[in-house]
């Protein structure tokens, strides 16, 4: 009877035991929905009161001012010119460590230099916010004398070397999974290694190394800190890097250290804009995530 | 002058490196010096990385380092810049961090443990995946939103060290899922099937044999994640957690400030003293999360080498 009892309570134990486990497994659910439900009852509120299309279309970001406009464009620009920039910054040097580590590194070197790399992608955010404002921009300044204190260049720059690791290690993965075969058929027809690597081994990791740049751009889109800290908080509707701008993201961190009133209009454009910011990240995500999953397909 | 020696010694061996296959013909010798300019180009790349990384914290230090002193750590902030420390943001960070992992490091693992032990391959479990992989994805600044509609107001938490690790925790949850996932499936499945064939149960399976196996994988996600976490400034601004306080935390329910706010708080201050703290301030904050990752990475290193 006893051994009968002790059988039973394992089960009921090994039962409770599986519930719970999917009971947090569920927990990712109910935060997407979180997340969604708060940005959408926010903007819904929001929306009552402005039109999409003025939001959308406006030209003119003042709603802090007495004289209210709510056009998004100035905000998206400077998100797209320090995005544009980290990318341009990102992307030649990403690439080229990518190809370095995979194609010509020893293991032994791989095997250093790869976790230092890593540790560029490990540094808090505020610190290189620090990094553009009291370094960067410094010595800019001493470049292009035109330059101002807040600006878009410097703050691209350091999210460029923030990125850099990610596109880097993903851009490698995708060059690893080229199978070896095609590059010793490269190879047999008398190519180099450089050769080899440019017109077989990148082509061949092109989708996985778009899927890297999608990610990396993702990634510029939602970074808060670098610019709040050094590109200023002046929302103009400018592609000239060297004045100052304000993102998507910096505004809405200028919002939440102000003293503005929750349940204003005012308060409610953070929410407006956090979900374009979410809509926006998460499509290059769900693009970067489809091109990985294909080229993975492809050669597995 | 010795650096300009040692640049030309390096300078020479660059180009024997590119001219060393002078007597073969033009093809070789081109494709043996382009190879040579992109292995070159890729160091270079990599360096200019881990070049910045030295600058940047060599600057932090000599600007910051008259404030680096003991009373830097046990002051709270002040109006008067050589007076100001870091005493309420670094306790702060304790209490978030701590407060953070508690709530994140059980949820993660368990729902790792759905995904890799108890899920079968169904529709669900896939959309769980594609739903995780997504979150990971979503800028902090979105989570910061998301806490402050949930925990400060939904909730009605306040701006208290509560809702600011809960928002931390939702933030660095994919991430330990993640990390947990990949350390279960790097277990052999031998293992499994043996300490079936011993008449062990699922659970039994699990907590003697598969989460002792993948146990250093599992504490080097979560000590990545934590590092993450030290660092994360915007959503906790977000949340309001305040840049000034002159007070510690007595429970969770008390308003805190954590290192990163401070300095983000003393950057965006124009005058200079003040910027002497937020340099120190990097240095501090530099050197807990590189010391974090060094840690998971020499944690990794030696798992790696058991197996």
């Amino acid at each position: 009877m006893l051994a009968k009892d002790a059988v039973y309570a394992r089960r009921v134990g090994e039962y409770a035991i599986e519930v719970l486990i999917k009971l947090a497994a569920f927990s990712s659910i109910v935060i997407t929905i979180g997340i969604i439900a708060v940005l959408m009852t926010e903007t819904i509120r929001f929306f009552q009161e402005v039109s999409v299309w003025e939001f959308l279309t406006g030209r003119e970001w003042t709603p802090l001012f007495s004289n209210k406009k709510f056009g998004v464009l100035p905000l998206f620009a400077g998100t797209a010119i320090t995005s544009g920039i980290a990318m341009i910054v990102a992307l030649p040097l990403g690439l080229m460590s990518a190809i370095y580590l995979s194609e010509y590194a020893r293991e032994r070197v791989r095997s250093i230099l790869k976790p230092i790399l890593e540790i560029l992608a490990a540094v808090p955010t505020v610190v290189y916010g620090y990094f553009a404002l009291q370094l960067v921009t410094p010595l800019l300044q001493r470049l292009i004398p035109s330059l101002s204190g807040f600006n878009a260049l410097s703050p691209g720059i350091v999210m460029g070397i923030m990125i850099l690791p990610i596109i880097s290690s993903l851009s490698e993965d995708a060059l690893r999974a080229v199978p070896h075969s095609l590059r010793e058929g490269s190879y047999a027809l008398g190519a180099s290694r450089w050769q080899m690597v440019f017109s077989v081994a990148v082509p061949a990791a092109f989708s996985g190394i778009t899927s890297a740049f999608l990610l990396g751009v993702s990634r510029a889109i939602g970074e808060t800190m670098i610019v709040a800290i050094a590109a200023g908080l002046q929302p103009r509707l400018t592609l000239n890097p060297l004045v100052p701008i304000e993102t998507v993201t910096s505004y809405i961190v200028q919002v939440s250290m102000g003293d503005t009133p929750t349940d204003s209009l005012e308060y409610r454009t953070i929410f407006a804009v956090g979900m374009t910011l979410f809509l926006g990240a998460f499509m290059f995500n769900v693009l970067g995530a489809w091109l990985q999953n294909r080229f993975r397909e492809i050669y597995e | 002058m010795y650096w300009v020696r040692g640049f030309k010694i390096v300078f020479e061996k660059f180009m024997n490196d590119i001219y060393r296959h002078q007597n073969e013909p033009w093809w070789v010798r081109r494709a043996s010096g382009i190879d040579q300019v992109v292995r070159y180009a890729g160091v270079l790349s990599i360096l200019f990385g881990v070049v910045v990384l030295v600058v940047l914290f060599g600057q932090a230090l000599i600007e910051g380092f008259p404030r680096l002193q003991l009373e830097f750590f046990t002051s709270f902030p002040s109006r008067i810049a050589s007076q100001a420390g870091i005493l309420s943001a670094w306790v702060g960070t304790i209490w978030v961090i701590v407060l953070c992992a508690l709530m994140a490091v059980p949820l993660g693992v368990m729902t790792a443990l759905y995904l890799e032990e108890y899920s079968s391959r169904h529709l669900l479990s896939r959309i769980l995946e594609i739903n995780i992989a997504n979150l990971a994805g979503v800028p902090s600044i979105i989570y910061g939103l998301l806490g402050l509609g949930l925990f400060v107001r939904l909730l009605a938490l306040g701006r208290s060290v509560l809702a600011g690790a809960g928002t931390l925790a939702l933030l660095i949850l994919p991430i330990v899922i993640l990390a947990t996932r990949e350390a279960l499936r790097a277990v052999p499945h031998s293992l499994r099937e043996g300490s079936y064939a011993l008449g062990a149960s699922r659970w039994q399976t699990i907590w003697h044999q598969v989460l002792p196996a993948a146990f250093p994988s599992i504490l080097t996600g979560i000590i990545l994640a934590v590092s993450r976490a030290v660092g994360e400034t915007a959503p906790l601004i977000m949340i309001g957690a305040l840049t000034y306080i002159a007070f510690l935390p007595q429970s969770v329910r008390d308003p805190f400030t954590v290192l990163p706010i401070q300095v983000f708080n003393w950057v965006s201050r124009p005058q200079q003293a003040f910027t002497a703290n937020a340099a120190a301030g990097v240095v501090v904050l530099l050197g807990i999360t590189l010391t974090i990752n060094a840690v998971a990475i020499w944690l990794r290193h030696r798992y790696q080498q058991k197996i």
